[in-house]
């Protein structure tokens, strides 16, 4: 006999047996029948935040940590709308996630009633799709749209907009939840056209200065595997844009750092000056590319990505190959292989050149960080290293926004992909911390660690308490400099330093803070507490630590593209030198 | 240059909003739309006219396709076609100017479908182009009010 369930009951009964284990959430008005539901049934752990915007950020941290579908529950009106910034930090990241809202009940939409808002409306532009369910029948096969939606394809953040009277206690329904889904309106793509692959094959082969250029694309597709054994089994230099590190090992021989904006003098001026990129789950953000009319001035495009659109939407490219990137690397990798063995002395001459010139560049020493000798001050710089150093370098680290983010990317070598979690696309502060409680919460064993600044942690400083709730020894790294870095940083450079905002006055007390919330705290001042304070935080499993690190104030995050009308090779070095 | 964008989408609320909504989104230029169910109840017909390069055309399709509920599209300017748009204009008929916008009216093959004793109300159909260049024929002071359906438009050949 089939179940009869009300609503709610479906709904939770559909999330279980798509094999969600959190929901993260908070409950409301709209919510409360489907929060009934969740009490009723103890298969789905639900994670109660401080606010919405957190939860869908920790959905978020899950999400890219594991590759699953992230899960949000909110209410109507303010839920929602709180939930929106989480929503649009997915979309620009291409994170899977599905957040179900309450609605007000289906008579009161469009009368302006109590905490109606138009969630379908609202979260339009940054979602991949979204759904208004209009009977309780309709739960099930949406709910299977929505997961299946949200991890296929170029994966991305689906709303369910779910009226109260839907979830409704009192009406029954039969309850089956189905195995397949087909669509006719959406066939992602999967397997890239042969002659296409073929062609980029050809032109990879007959290249003499190729650069290979990743994205986060690598990591949501699974395909770090392939392109480590391409990579390799080429010889080639490789850069990875903010959202990609991680895919190829970052402590590698072939590896010439992260691109664009604040990329390394050597990716960006290989980038500059080479004959052919293949790009791979990347998207020519303006971020990389700088100038676009004077990007890669030289080279010939070849371009994998799953996403249509994102194909010549930025920069025109040669060869387009739409498909999953772990298919289409399998596929190259096939058609390489005995290519690469037939290699000519001089083709193999002329790779040897690229990287004596690549090599060349590395030896500017571009992260170089410059100190006085006598002072005991910290550079943010070497904060990240010494957490690289005692961490191993293996731990998950998320961060929020600005100087302490670059400084993460640059400073901390990722060996693996999904261990760099941070808001590359949106670039949302009050990120970090509740995606490493998302990171901790899938990986409960796992190191986690939050690398933020005083700016951004106050963003969404109130799930110090969830973290209480729920036991999460997250450590976090407070890369105190008593300012908006990153504004205060282009203040220095565009605006003579005129201060305007960027300045953090009346910080709290971090540690008597942390503590308040049953946490342990360190504050950090000078250079020779460095590292015997941070081994010691990093040792307490099981406690979130708070360690704030007071930086040098005046530091930039440096190489940095020179913009307006600058290409990737023009950068400033230091302060006041460029090339 | 100006193209004419036909798909074939789900015939569902909200999926309107969306071909729109993104057209806001990406700062593309929509210059009419109609939209209508098909011989098929569960699919809309939707037919949009914009200004665009080629590249940006590129991106307006690709970013269409994208959307969930949208089928199957094509951009009927790429090949032969027919478009047709409707134009229903109230005109200002009166004295020796009766006579003139009666003729204006026959030569342009419209119909006139309601008559007061100061006005016409005629009905034309036709490409964009011709409903452009009866407004230009008649004086721009006799016109009342009008309406335009925008343009709808299929491939000319017999397939689907």
């Amino acid at each position: 006999m089939v179940e009869q369930l009300s609503g709610g009951e479906i709904l939770i009964r559909a999330l279980q047996d798509e094999g969600v284990e959190y929901v993260f959430g908070y409950p409301g008005g709209a919510v409360l029948h489907i929060y009934d539901a969740l009490f009723k049934q103890n298969r789905i752990q639900h994670v109660l935040v401080r606010h919405e915007q957190a939860a869908t950020h920790m959905a978020d941290g899950y999400a890219r940590s594991t590759g699953q579908p992230g899960v949000v529950l909110v209410t109507s009106g303010p839920g929602a709308t709180n939930a929106i910034t989480g929503i649009a930090t997915a979309c620009m990241d291409s994170i899977p996630m599905v957040v179900i809202s309450g609605q007000v009940m289906s008579h009161l939409i469009g009368t302006d009633s109590f905490q109606e808002t138009d969630m379908v409306g609202i979260s339009r532009p940054i979602v991949k799709h979204s759904f208004l369910i209009k009977s309780a029948t309709d739960i099930a096969i949406t709910v299977k749209k929505a997961f299946y939606i949200a991890r296929t394809g170029r994966p991305g953040p689906v709303v369910i907009d779910i009226p109260k009277d839907i979830t409704s206690p009192t009406d029954l329904y039969p309850y089956q939840y189905p195995d397949q889904i087909v669509m006719r309106s959406y066939t992602p793509a999967s397997t890239g056209p042969p002659e296409q692959i073929r062609l980029a094959v050809n032109l990879l082969m007959g290249s003499e200065r190729p650069v290979i250029y990743t994205g986060g694309g690598v990591i949501q597709g699974n395909g770090s595997a392939q392109l480590i054994q391409m990579t390799r089994l080429l010889g080639f230099p490789i850069t990875s844009t903010l959202m990609g590190l991680g895919a190829y090992p970052g402590t590698d021989e072939q590896f010439l750092g992260m691109l664009g904006m604040h990329g390394t003098f050597e990716a960006n001026n290989a980038m500059h000056h080479c004959d052919l990129v293949l790009a791979i789950g990347a998207r020519f953000d303006d971020r990389v590319t700088n100038t676009v009319s004077k990007f890669c001035p030289y080279a010939k495009i070849i371009h994998i990505d799953i996403d249509p659109a994102a194909i010549s939407k930025n920069v025109v490219v040669d060869i387009p190959i739409i498909g999953a990137v772990d298919l289409v690397l399998t596929e190259m990798i096939r058609l390489l292989e005995p290519e690469v063995t037939r290699r000519s002395d001089e083709q193999k001459q002329l790779l040897v050149e690229w990287w004596e010139q690549i090599n060349g560049w590395r030896n500017q020493d571009c992260l170089r960080v410059i100190r006085q000798e006598d002072s005991k001050i910290i550079k943010p710089q070497e904060a990240v290293q010494a957490v690289y150093k005692i961490s191993g370098g293996t731990a998950y680290v998320t961060s929020d926004v600005g100087q302490h983010q670059m400084f993460a990317a640059l400073y901390h070598p990722f060996d693996e992909p999904r261990k760099w979690i941070n808001s590359g696309g949106l670039g949302t502060m009050g990120f970090g911390l509740p995606a490493a409680m998302g990171v901790q919460m899938a990986h409960p064993d796992a190191r986690v660690i939050c690398i933020t600044g005083e700016g951004s942690i106050q963003m969404n400083i109130q799930e110090l308490s969830t973290c209480s709730q729920y036991g999460l020894g997250i450590k976090i790294i407070n890369l105190n400099n008593q300012a908006l870095g990153m504004v205060k940083q282009w203040q220095d450079m565009q605006y003579e330093g005129r201060y305007s905002h960027s300045y953090m006055d009346s910080l709290p007390d971090f540690v008597g803070l942390a503590e308040s919330y049953g946490h342990a705290g360190f504050k950090i001042t000078s250079l020779d507490e460095l590292e015997p304070v941070l081994e010691e935080a990093l040792s307490m499993d099981n406690r979130l630590v708070f360690v704030d690190i007071l930086v040098d104030p005046m530091e930039h995050v440096y190489p940095m593209l020179v913009a307006p009308n600058g290409s990737m090779r023009d950068m400033w070095l230091r302060k006041g030198v460029r090339t | 240059m100006r193209r004419i964008i036909s798909l074939l989408m789900e015939n569902e609320a909200g999926a309107l909003a969306r071909v729109v909504g993104l057209f806001a989104q990406r700062n593309y230029n929509i210059e009419t739309l109609t939209v209508a169910p098909t011989e098929d109840e569960t699919l809309s017909r939707l037919t949009l006219t914009t200004s665009a390069s080629d590249t940006q055309v590129e991106q307006i399709t690709k970013q269409l396709n994208k959307l969930i509920e949208v089928i199957t599209l094509v951009d009927l300017t790429d090949g032969e076609h027919i478009e047709r748009e409707l134009m229903l204009i109230k005109l200002q008929a009166n004295g020796a100017q009766r006579a003139e916008m009666k003729r204006t009216t026959d030569i342009f093959r419209a119909q006139i479908i309601d008559v007061t004793q100061t006005t016409y109300l005629v009905q034309l159909t036709g490409s964009s182009e011709k409903l452009d260049a009866f407004l230009r024929a008649i004086p721009r002071d006799s016109v009342i009010e009008m309406a335009r359906s925008g343009v709808s438009g299929l491939a000319r050949n017999g397939t689907k």
